[in-house]
């Protein structure tokens, strides 16, 4: 009992990681944009398939594809800010309609290229595992999930050094705090926004490689479910929130981890949905939100 | 105008009730019965998305739990679609269950969207999505009430058989859209009505009015709930067998959500006139175009949101005025006397009594525009470049 707990634990901070690394993007571009991404779910997936292409077909390490399928997902995700450029009214329910729109676009195209078929990705650290010590029965813990972690660790300290550290940072989170007086004070809001929903699917990208190697299968019905869970994820945390999106995704893979392991994993993600739900009731702009101001 | 409207209205409404008596084809009447359905649940979701503001993207929820209570209470009590019920014949008492169907989603939908009214725009679109996946987990995890994925069977209407199995189906649905239509005629044109615009407008400050908002988001909630739990329903008896991930579709809303930004969300007629144009396309598309279907239906969704994000109706609406604008202003040059409110038809007739076009000339276009520059007065040629102001 109690040792299922501390697996559960453990593999809930690491899939965390990895959930840590989709939700980011999400609540990053929703920040700077004011645009909720629900195609977030179908841009992991193709990032997945991207990660499958390369190593089904070039024989290319998943870890090493990264740097061929990042800068690609980022200027997918350049290009795609064009389409929000005319948008002006209503922008943030407007482009949940819009990105609905661009996933089903894209899960279109991946069932087209690809067929409904689960694939899966290989390498040898999906196989191997580490036996942990001091757990009776043993417990083994793949590679894969700590290479995840690791990569999650590697991507989201860059990401805090380019938001905390650097000038584009610094304009970045002017942005996400007040557009109007980014624009205002002579900030090239247009460009940074094109920036941040580049980095935004660049993200999306690897947590896609890092989700299917951890996750089993994938085809492209299981970008449905992943926005369910990454929407889940930042509305928990707070909209806007990078620290609430981190947070939320470790919460929320721990819960489902020890539901799955002590009760059913049938009921793991219900027990979150109903968790947030709950937090809603008490606290409605979510964990570490803003509260939002009087809008005119 | 008012006898124009009232009698092209009820053309529109023969047309519908003749519509599977000429056209006998089973495939047909059934995307006609789609089609229906579709512009019933667009116009109940209107009620709460258009006039309140609440863009929610979770009513896939209601669809599915009005069909799994249908199925439940046929199951539970017995029901059959092959024994008459006292006066009425077999099959049809079922139709009855529907709108009770509709109101177990109705007291569902009380608890589940006072939660999320709690909060407003897009975290309210989130939380109603996150409902919306509790409901198909639940659908999928409530084995005793629900079967799980193995799915769950309705009675069957055996004595309806071929190509007119459809048409009790079609006519219950049409008189459920026509109670919708005028629930939500009535909701526009009352006192109620206008609240909840107020609230989509600037809900703090009709709070600060004394418009009760809570309550009136909460009912608009529960009504449009109804409507689209008891087509869920009728849905569900349709289709005779139903699964989690059939009765709960993720691209439910979406449709919904599209059909109302095509025809003009807020209006009464726009979301009617979107379905009608939307469903038997995507329906079309389905069949004969399955590998296609997503990517052309996202595109399609791409090009109406970016290029009339309006929708049809608003915009139509505004070119109507702007023409009727500009026609008075031609008329009042050329000094004819008409009424400021007459209608367009009676504008137009008088225009052409008078021989008045309502393009000028383009040499008379000049003079008058040399007239302006050189007169002080600038203002009427400028308005009739615009176009008029009236709107």
């Amino acid at each position: 009992m109690g040792q299922l707990v501390i697996e559960g634990i453990i593999l809930g901070i690491l899939t965390g990681g990895v959930y840590a690394l989709m939700s980011s993007g999400l609540t990053l571009v929703f920040g700077v944009m004011d645009i909720i991404n629900v195609g977030q779910g179908a841009l992991v997936i193709l990032g997945a398939y991207l990660s499958y292409v390369l190593q089904q077909y070039l024989q290319v390490d998943l870890f090493v594809g990264l740097l061929i399928t990042l800068p690609l997902m980022f200027l997918l995700g350049v290009a795609l800010a064009f389409i929000f450029r005319p948008i002006k009214r209503d922008r943030t329910v407007l482009s949940v309609l819009v990105t609905f729109g661009l996933a089903l676009i894209i899960e279109g195209v991946l069932n087209l290229l690809f067929s409904a078929d689960t694939v899966g990705l290989q390498g040898w650290y999906i196989n191997a595992s580490i036996p942990l010590p001091f757990f009776h029965p043993t417990f083994y813990l793949p590679y894969i999930y700590v290479f995840a972690f690791l990569l999650a660790v590697v991507l989201l300290g860059g990401l805090y050094v380019l938001l905390y550290r650097t000038r584009f940072g610094q304009s970045v989170r002017a942005s996400m705090e007040n557009r109007t007086a980014a624009e205002l004070i002579g900030m090239n809001v247009e460009r940074i926004s094109m920036v941040t929903l580049g980095i935004g699917v660049a993200l999306a990208a690897a947590g896609g490689m890092a989700f299917g190697a951890t996750g089993g299968g994938f085809n492209a019905n299981s970008a449905y479910d992943l926005i369910s869970r990454l929407l889940a994820i930042v509305v928990f945390g707070g909209l806007g929130s990078l620290s609430g999106a981190l947070v939320a995704s470790v919460v929320m893979l721990v819960i489902e981890n020890v539901t799955d392991l002590l009760w059913s994993p049938t009921w793991a993600t219900t027990v979150f949905f109903l968790l947030l739900v709950l937090i809603l009731v008490v606290r409605p702009q979510g964990l570490l939100g803003q509260k939002e101001g009087r809008k005119q | 105008m008012k006898l124009f409207k009232t009698l092209s209205l009820l053309l529109l409404l023969a047309c519908a009730i003749a519509f599977p008596l000429v056209v006998s084809d089973g495939e047909m009447t059934t995307i006609a019965f789609f089609t229906l359905l579709f512009a019933a649940m667009v116009t109940g979701w209107n009620i709460l998305a258009g006039f309140s503001g609440y863009i929610a993207l979770g009513h896939a929820v209601y669809f599915g739990i009005g069909a799994y209570a249908l199925a439940i209470i046929c199951d539970h009590w017995g029901v059959s679609a092959t024994a008459p019920w006292g006066p009425l014949p077999a099959g049809y008492p079922i139709f009855l269950l529907a709108p009770v169907a509709g109101l177990v989603v109705a007291a569902i939908a009380i608890p589940s969207g006072w939660v999320a009214l709690r909060v407003r725009r897009h975290a309210f679109i989130i939380i109603t999505i996150a409902i919306f996946f509790i409901g198909q987990l639940l659908a999928y995890n409530l084995r005793a009430f629900t079967r799980g994925s193995s799915g769950f069977d309705l009675p069957l209407p055996f004595q309806w058989s071929g190509n007119a199995y459809t048409l009790p189906f079609y006519y219950a649905v049409l008189l459920l859209l026509l109670l919708a239509l005028l629930i939500a005629r009535a909701v526009r044109h009352s006192h109620y009505g206008l609240c909840l615009l107020a609230i989509r407008d600037d809900e703090d400050r009709a709070k600060g009015l004394g418009v009760k908002t809570g309550f009136a988001k909460l009912t608009a909630f529960v009504i449009s709930t109804w409507i689209i739990g008891t087509a869920g329903a009728l849905w569900a008896y349709f289709i005779g067998t139903i699964y989690p991930n059939s009765a709960f579709d993720p691209t439910f809303d979406l449709a919904v959500a599209l059909m109302s930004f095509l025809g003009g969300l807020g209006t009464l007629s726009g979301p009617l006139l979107g379905a009608l144009l939307l469903e038997p396309v995507r329906q079309y598309l389905a069949s004969t175009n399955p590998d296609w279907y997503l990517v052309i239906y996202g595109a399609l969704f791409l090009v109406v949101l970016l290029l009339l994000p309006r929708g049809i109706v608003p915009t139509l609406q505004d070119r109507w005025a702007q023409y009727r604008a500009r026609l008075l202003d031609r008329l009042s040059e050329h000094k004819v006397e008409v009424s400021l409110a007459a209608p367009l038809p009676a504008l137009l007739w008088r225009a052409r009594q008078h021989g008045v076009s309502l393009y000028a000339g383009r040499q008379e276009r000049q003079e008058r525009r040399v007239e302006a520059s050189l007169s002080e007065n600038s203002e009427p040629v400028a308005l009739n470049q615009e176009g008029g102001g009236h709107q």
